[in-house]
């Protein structure tokens, strides 16, 4: 029997998920871009993302930040990261000042269910690595076949 | 001269000199400060570690490079691939109102950061006026 769920409201970012989606099924993966900094625009801090068997892995380059001043959740199938980055001083005269700092806050849809209870996130030497698990119906599970 | 020419960066995105190890380099981001004493150069190479840092200096140009650990070759499959990974280079020219002697170097949290001793010719001096 086929279910079918009527939803009265689809989310914008769903919309354009479900979009990427098909377009991926045509054109296959987009590029994979060489230049540090992506064609277009991101949000702070910028994110590598990708996917393996039991988990998603989140990275993002964030140098000089303290654990205590990053707040990570997941909520509704997003990953909210937000948090300050300090600036060097602020009595000093600058010559160069590139680095980033100041507030940010950075939501990301994610694309499978996680197991919330069991995310992981590290800072180390900068760069802050979380790992979702996936929730257990979202694993691949492989059924036995039994012969009678 | 003054002290905003006190250091100058090559200018240019690519490094004068070519590494010997492969990959991806990449230009890091600085912060530099002018103190009354030194001179401040915060670098950001996050993944780098104290091992992994080279700082050099000769005749006159500033360089610092970054190695970071040696990355999984395992293809990923990307659901966002926002920035590169690699490893880190970038001179500069600095005059000679610097102590190069004294340059000391610190790395935290993926932060390098130097400290640049202005020669003592350099150092604002206070006269006192002696009452006679």
């Amino acid at each position: 029997m086929v279910r079918l769920r009527v939803q009265s409201f689809v989310p914008l970012q769903q919309l354009r998920d479900e979009f990427d989606r098909v377009l991926k099924s045509f054109i296959g993966d987009r590029p994979q871009w060489a230049s540090r900094k992506p064609a277009a625009p991101t949000g702070f801090p910028a994110l590598n993302m990708w996917e393996e068997a039991d988990a998603l892995k989140v990275e993002a380059e964030l140098p000089g930040m303290k654990s205590e001043d990053l707040d990570i959740s997941v909520q509704g199938g997003e990953l909210i990261l937000q948090g300050k980055m300090a600036a060097a001083c602020d009595a000093s005269t600058y010559h160069r000042h590139e680095r980033a700092s100041g507030d940010f806050r950075r939501v990301v849809r994610l694309p499978v269910d996680v197991a919330t209870d069991k995310v992981e996130a590290t800072l180390r030497d900068g760069i802050l690595q979380i790992t979702l698990p996936k929730a257990a119906a979202a694993m691949p599970h492989k059924i036995n076949v039994t012969s009678a | 001269m003054t002290m905003n020419q006190t250091i100058e960066a090559d200018g240019a995105d690519a490094a004068p000199v070519e590494p010997t190890r492969g990959g991806n380099y990449f230009r890091p981001p600085v912060d530099i400060l002018e103190q009354t004493n030194e001179l401040i150069v915060l670098a950001d190479m996050p993944g780098v570690t104290a091992d992994g840092v080279d700082v050099h200096f000769e005749d006159g140009v500033l360089t610092i490079s970054g190695r970071i650990a040696p990355q999984s070759t395992v293809e990923r499959k990307y659901l966002l691939n926002e920035y590169g990974v690699g490893d880190f280079y970038r001179s500069f020219q600095v005059s000679d109102q610097v102590d190069p002697a004294q340059i000391t170097a610190e790395m935290t949290g993926g932060v390098l950061k130097l400290r640049l001793p202005k020669a003592a010719a350099a150092r604002p001096r206070k006269i006192v006026v002696q009452a006679k």
